[in-house]
Order: structure tokens, then sequence, then C-alpha cells
């Protein structure tokens, strides 16, 4: 039987470039649903959150879609991928808004500090944090199979995760290093945009399609 | 400092074809918009830009199905600007696969958009489109015009760009009005007064003629991306030999 594959829609953003990004790894050999449906999700077997735009709006957006179970509990048991805000939102608070997130994985999500945002050569780094940065892995993971220590993939965020739990598997540095990618079980979290981020971030998503869920 | 400047081909689009004219006029066809993104991925662009230059309303939507269809092979950061007016617009376009779009004239006319769409959508998908032209032969102050050029406004490009990230744009899309299509490289003074005056990301635009000029925007005009069309359409160069060229001369790039 082939897989289903889920990608969450609750209303924020476009889902467009995700959607056939894992139609184009997945070959055939898994059904890609784009679904605003719990039903849907609760019958998946993995589970795609995405995210764009403001944490605080991506939670409300989450709350009224009535597919926050849903993901609770696909995130308990299957694999379970997050992108950007989506990965955020796995966290416990964001400086972002006074909103409490879904509290999965230990840490708050933190503003670039304006004070540290100086590079090498003395110039300012821009905020949001925009471009092609390295990636460092700091935990060998399945999901990195096949890709390169120091592969650049496609950021676009003004705040990172800081998991005070030993959760981080790739690391980038903007000047500073953060937690790029975490991972715990069943779940792996991104704050990049593999679905962006060319041949390095579509074999991201390639290993999702084959993972099995265990770390 | 790891985090790659960016090369960005922009992409004037009209009628569903891209074209490429001088200081937005005596347009040639350069080409299927599909055929050239998927070219300019391959060569190694970090993003693409497209610019709807159709004149007719009645076409307008062709840009969606060009941004659709793009979006579904090509998976790298993409931006399309022009003729933006409401939150509407910017909303189908970001449907269709954009993942930036870029507001131009509407944010002279209706800077309430900017704040609406960034709040909306979030500031990492709203890029702010200056097109500005020194006051003087001075080149030490620049006046923003809107209408593809056409039109004065009055305002300040450096405190015009200080006021849009205010309201919340991620990004500023700085085109200088004298250097565009000149091939004489960009109005550096003017990228780096900008560039320097704001803390999100500037991508410097207008003069590109040869490789160096790329070099300049960032080492000398302290741009975060540079933008070009014409050396890259008519294939003068590819984005590889582009790339090559900065990293070379000390920048960080993707290569």
């Amino acid at each position: 039987m082939t897989q289903k594959i889920a990608i969450v829609d609750y209303g924020m953003g476009n889902l467009h470039s995700v959607t056939k990004a894992f139609e184009l790894v997945a070959d055939g050999r898994a059904e890609i649903a784009l679904t605003a449906d719990p039903a849907v999700v609760a019958a998946a077997d993995k589970v795609v959150f995405p995210g764009q735009g403001a944490m605080p709006d991506c939670m409300l957006h989450l709350n009224e879609s009535g597919l926050k179970a849903a993901v609770l509990e696909a995130a308990e048991e299957k694999p379970f991928f997050g992108i950007c805000v989506g990965a955020q939102l796995l966290f416990e608070r964001s400086e972002e808004g006074p909103t409490d997130s879904l509290g999965v994985f230990k840490g708050n999500v933190v503003r670039f500090p304006a004070d540290k945002m100086v590079g090498a050569d003395g110039h300012k780094l821009k905020v949001p944090h925009m471009g092609w940065n390295e990636m460092f892995i700091k935990h060998s993971h399945p999901l990195w199979n096949g890709i390169a220590d120091g592969e650049r993939f496609y950021f676009v965020h003004s705040y990172h995760f800081a998991p005070t739990e030993a959760i981080a598997v790739v690391e980038s540095a903007y000047p500073y290093r953060f937690a790029a990618a975490v991972a715990r079980d069943n779940i792996f979290a991104i704050q990049c945009h593999p679905e962006k981020s060319h041949r390095a971030g579509l074999q991201l998503l390639q290993n999702f399609v084959n993972w099995d869920g265990k770390a | 400092m790891p985090l790659a400047k960016r090369i960005i081909p922009c992409l004037d689009v009209t009628n569903g074809r891209v074209v490429k004219g001088v200081n937005f006029v005596g347009l040639r066809d350069a080409g299927d918009p599909v055929e050239i993104a998927k070219k300019y991925d391959d060569q190694g662009a970090d993003e693409l830009t497209f610019l709807d230059i159709t004149a007719s309303s009645d076409n307008r939507d062709l840009i969606l199905h060009v941004i659709e269809a793009v979006a579904s092979q090509v998976f790298i950061p993409l931006t399309v600007g022009g003729g933006v007016r409401q939150v509407a617009d910017v909303r189908r376009l970001l449907n269709a696969g954009a993942d930036k779009v870029s507001i131009n004239t509407t944010a002279v006319t209706n800077p309430e958009i900017v704040e609406a769409a960034a709040s909306k959508f979030g500031s990492q998908a709203i890029v702010v489109a200056i097109d500005a032209k020194a006051v003087d032969d001075s080149n030490t102050r620049w006046e923003i015009f809107t209408h593809g050029g056409r039109k004065p406004t009055g305002l300040d490009a450096v405190e015009w760009a200080c006021r849009m990230q205010q309201l919340g744009a991620g990004e500023i899309l700085l085109t200088s009005m004298d250097r565009d299509g000149t091939k004489i490289g960009f109005n550096l003074p003017l990228t780096r007064a900008v560039s320097d005056a704001v803390d999100i990301p500037v991508i410097a635009s207008g003069g590109v003629g040869n490789l160096q000029h790329l070099v300049d925007g960032v080492t000398r005009g302290h741009a975060d991306a540079v933008l070009a069309a014409s050396i890259f359409h008519f294939g003068e160069y590819t984005v590889r030999q582009a790339k090559e060229a900065m990293q070379a001369a000390g920048i960080e790039v993707r290569l």
C-alpha cells in the first residue's frame, strides 16, 4: 500500500512549493495530500507541518482550524516534519508574541538580538536572516543522509528556536551558532526552507519520504 | 561571514514572455520564462525575480500561470513584482507559488498596503521596490520615481527605505533609474546609503554590465544581494561565472 503523507494546511501561507517538492521526490511512491481535514491528518502515515508569517497568527489559525489535536497526536507517534514556523510552534513560547505554542520540545523561540548582529568584518548583519547559509552536522540523523556537512540551505526568518534539551542535530551560524534543525524520536524540525533549497533540500524531503521514523 | 551574498537574475515578463529593454523602453523578446528559470536554476541562481510589466490589465493573470509553472519545477525562492495594487494581489501571487511579492508604485501611493501585507503574510514575504534617481550631479541625494520610472514623487530614497522597514518590509529592491540598462555599474553611493541606513537586506539593481560591477555592489555598495538581467539573458555570462568572480574577490557565495 502506498504510504500517505499529509501536509497540514491551517491557512498560513503558500504551500504550493512544499506540495510540489514532495510530489517530485515521492515520484509516485507516496500519496501527498495537502489538507485542512483533521481526519486526513489522523489517517496519514506521515505528517508535514509547515508555517509562514508571524508565530502568534499561526498559533491562532491552528487553534481555530480544529487541527491542533490532530497535529499533536501525529507528533506523538508518526514520522513528523516541522518546517520554519511549523518547527517553531513545536517549542514552548516565542518572543514574537504572548501566545503559548505546542510545547512538544523544551525551549523558546527568540529574536536575533540587535546587539549581536555584527559580522566578522565589522559590518552589521541584516534581520531577517535571509539567504543561503551553511548547515553543520552536530549529530548524525537519517534525514541528513547524502547531505554534505557545510551544505547551504535557504533561510528567511527573524526568530530562531533555542532548545533547552539536547535535540539539535544541525546548526547554522549568524553570527553565533544556533540550532537549525532539531530531532527527537519520530520528529524532525527545521528552521530553513528545504522546499526552496535546491538539490540538498529535495534530498532532505526525499529522506523524509523514505524514513521509518527512527532516529 | 558564512551567509552567502545572493545573485538574483531578473526576468521582465510581459504577456507570459520574458523581455529585455533599455531604460524600460525598446523591449526585445528574450524567451520562455520556465525555460529561462530552469537554466538559471541549473547555473546556481540563488533566487529569481519576475517583474510583470504587462501593460494591459486583461493579461494580468498570465503572470499567475507563469509563476505556477515555474514554482512546480524550480525549487529556489521566487519574487514577483509589477502591478501589485492591493493585498488581494499579494495573496494571489503567493498562492500561485511566489515566496515574496514586491510592491513598488502602490507603496508610495498607499503605504498602508505594506503594513497590511506584512502583518497578513509576514515581513519575509514583502519586498518594497524603490526606483531612485539622483537629484543632481553630486549623486548624494536620490528621489523616488514611480510608474516605471516616469513619475517623480519628491520622496527621499534613504528616508523612504527606513519608513518601509518600519511598516514591515522584509527586504528592499533598490533600482537606480540613472543606471538601469546602461551597463556602467550600480549607483554605489545610492546603494551604500540605503543599505547602511536599514537593518533589512537590500538588493542592488540597475546598471550591471560586467562581473566586477556585481562585486562592487557587495564590497563597495554593501548590498546583501545583486540583481541583473541582460548580462545573463543574452549569454554574456553565466550565474556560475558571476559567483566565481565574487568568490575570487573574497565574497561568500553559494557554489
